[in-house]
């Protein structure tokens, strides 16, 4: 079971302004069969202008119910101007917090709260419209969404995004773009390979020993296991001369194997400028 | 509030009988069974007596059974240690309904390069055989195929397929876990080479399984490091729970007809109630070819963890293909490969009954259940006015 707040339960088994109102001011409409959870919320503004009457029918888990239950109360009472400030952690907030992979479920409220403000100002009575570029074609979620959910929420990986607005949850081929949303929203630049310190300089022995000890421990036992082995003949500066023994002398892919298994063992354990030369035997 | 376990397909409550036999190996008998002295000769003992009763489950010769941790442990060894085993060149064919168990190590072994194929389900969630024999002629394949689905209780005709198998020149395994105990087994009357089980599916203790592999079977071991099992998994028995899971097949081996005809009836009566309370449901997968103690139904219009806290507010256990309750955001993979819609695969709950269920226990749930349904409803934007 969810580590649901006593709030959240609460909401759940019994729900604040359930219903439709007839003749709104105000509907919005969010979410969709194939994601699990959908919220149809309507509202009636009283002669200041302030929210009378809210009410919901939600399509969903527990805390989807809570969400919209909460989203509810939260705004009865509020002018547009107020309302539209609502963001959907005040709506986890109200709730004393939600689990994390149920994020999404405070998102969907806030969503539909901005939909039915756009159709009372606008008239517009469309259901969520996908607006701007489509990064997550598995649940549509436009790159816009993904940006706000990160800004309103400080989210830093791809996981928490997925938790929040569920993009990045299913195929994963969006999982780069998101990577970089983050990335822009947060200010940084993109993780680039950390550089390894300089190696320090060996003598010719040491070096010698080091790339030694680095065939026997890194490269035989893959070679042995073919039937190979591979003896040291000399280093020259940088070039490590050496000989491919028993199975591997013979074979036609040992080039590859010299630059893919060798040169990069070698590179990696003992210096990075290394180059690796058959010579014969 | 009254308590009405029916996630058995989940987990089992142990069997009294089985707990009794277990408990003397944990205060007197706790010799290693592999000593060369009385303490480890006695318990000895009891593991081969043990795995008799396994073995006789099913059909076997004790010496073709492996004790494992679970039958996750099971089938990864089964799939993994046959495909090592058989080579490079070796296809691999399974079902698109399997339990992760088995669908994980195949899309592994998808990544290292093998030629994975999952074998699709009609809308009842059966399998079509020519398919398969399809998939088969493109060479040597290792093929694993569950006996029955845990989540829709649908039973695979596994005499049959394991026949199409070995006529094709293949390794045929069953992941068993949810069969055995339920249905009668007996692997000498059809070709399955493995066949995977788990105790705690059948009134034993999580953390022991088994692997039935018949003679001359090539599989390679996973849990490397000791002699035990005929040195097919190391490690020091986990000898209660071999002696526990002894027991359960032996109360399964002698009352299982009985029980579940009667555990079948209670299914049956849970189905028809639902019914005829509710209306807009649908039974997924074909209802003529179910375990006896699974009924997987959808409620259309609302969502499966909601109805599953207001049943468990009823003191009623229940589980879900829902999304939401895994966590995950896409809802289970059986129904979904089922083609069933969305909405009915997010409003799926899965009934599982065993020997300890009654009457009653139906009765209450059919009481608590179309008022939840109408509660939820009643938020619902979906649902018909």
């Amino acid at each position: 079971m969810w580590d649901y707040s006593d709030k959240v339960l609460e909401h759940f088994r019994h729900p604040r302004n359930v219903g439709v109102i007839k003749n709104p001011d105000g509907v919005g409409e969010v979410g969709s069969m194939a994601c699990g959870d959908a919220l149809k919320l309507t509202f009636k503004l009283d002669a200041q202008g302030r929210l009378a009457d809210v009410k919901f029918q939600t399509f969903g888990c527990a805390s989807a119910i809570a969400s919209s239950s909460a989203l509810t109360e939260i705004v009865k009472g509020l002018t547009l101007d107020e309302a539209a400030q609502v963001t959907n952690q005040d709506i986890a907030n109200y709730l004393g917090g939600l689990p994390e992979q149920k994020m999404h479920c405070s998102v969907m409220g806030r969503e539909a709260l901005e939909l039915a403000i756009d159709n009372y100002r606008t008239g517009k009575t469309a259901k969520k419209i996908l607006e701007g570029k489509v990064i997550c074609h598995c649940f549509g979620v436009t790159e816009e969404e993904i940006e706000r959910v990160v800004r309103d929420n400080r989210l830093a990986t791809i996981e928490q995004v997925t938790n929040y607005c569920k993009a990045g949850g299913a195929c994963g081929k969006c999982h780069g773009d998101i990577a970089a949303i983050i990335a822009r929203v947060c200010g940084e630049q993109p993780p680039t390979a950390v550089k390894p310190p300089p190696a320090p300089r060996l003598t010719t022995l040491q070096k010698i020993k080091l790339i030694e000890e680095t065939m026997e421990k890194e490269i035989r036992p893959a070679l042995k296991k073919d039937g190979g082995d591979i003896e040291l003949i000399d280093v020259v500066d940088n070039r490590v001369q050496v000989a491919l023994r028993g199975m591997c002398a013979n074979c036609q892919v040992a080039r590859f194997t010299l630059k893919d298994v060798v040169e990069a063992k070698l590179r990696e354990f003992v210096a990075p400028d290394l180059v690796v030369e058959e010579v014969p035997s | 509030m009254n308590n009405v376990y029916l996630d058995n397909n989940a987990t089992t409550q142990v069997a009294p009988e089985v707990l009794e036999a277990m408990m003397p190996f944990f205060t007197d008998w706790w010799g290693n069974p592999s000593s060369m002295h009385v303490f480890g000769g006695q318990v000895r003992k009891h593991v081969d007596q043990a795995r008799q009763k396994v073995a006789a489950l099913i059909g076997a010769d004790p010496s073709e059974i492996i004790f494992t941790s679970c039958g996750t442990e099971s089938d990864n060894m089964a799939t993994r240690g046959a495909v090592d085993a058989a080579g490079e060149r070796v296809n691999i064919i399974t079902t698109r309904v399997e339990h992760l168990a088995v669908l994980e190590p195949c899309r592994m072994l998808k990544e290292r390069g093998y030629r994975v194929m999952e074998l699709d389900v009609d809308g009842g969630g059966n399998l079509n055989l020519d398919v398969l024999r399809q998939a088969l002629s493109l060479g040597q394949a290792v093929v694993s195929i569950m006996w029955a689905n845990n989540e829709t209780g649908v039973i695979f005709p596994i005499p049959k397929i394991a026949e199409t198998v070995k006529a094709a020149g293949g390794v045929m395994h069953t992941d068993a876990v949810q069969a055995v105990g339920k249905l009668a087994i007996d692997v000498c009357r059809m070709p399955v080479d493995m066949l995977a089980l788990s105790g705690h599916k059948l009134h034993a203790p999580k953390g022991v399984g088994a692997l039935y592999i018949r003679k001359g079977t090539r599989v390679r071991s996973l849990m490397l490091g000791g002699h035990q099992e005929s040195g097919r998994r190391g490690g020091t028995e986990n000898v209660p729970y071999i002696v526990g899971l002894g027991r359960a097949c032996e109360l399964a081996a002698r009352n299982m007809h009985d029980e579940m005809t009667r555990v079948a009836a209670l299914r049956d009566r849970l189905q028809q109630g639902i019914l005829a309370t509710c209306p807009d449901v649908r039974i997924n997968g074909d209802p003529a070819n179910r375990l006896p103690n699974t009924l997987n139904i959808s409620f259309l219009y609302i969502e499966g963890e909601s109805i599953l806290y207001h049943l468990s507010d009823c003191g009623i256990a229940a589980s879900s293909g829902s999304a939401c309750t895994s966590g995950s955001l896409e809802p289970s993979h059986v129904i979904r490969a089922m083609g069933v819609p969305f909405m009915a695969a997010h409003g799926s709950i899965r009934f599982s009954l065993s020997r300890y269920n009654t009457e009653a226990d139906i009765d209450y749930v059919l009481a608590r259940i179309p008022e939840i349904i109408r509660k939820l409803r009643a938020i619902s934007p979906f649902a018909p006015v």
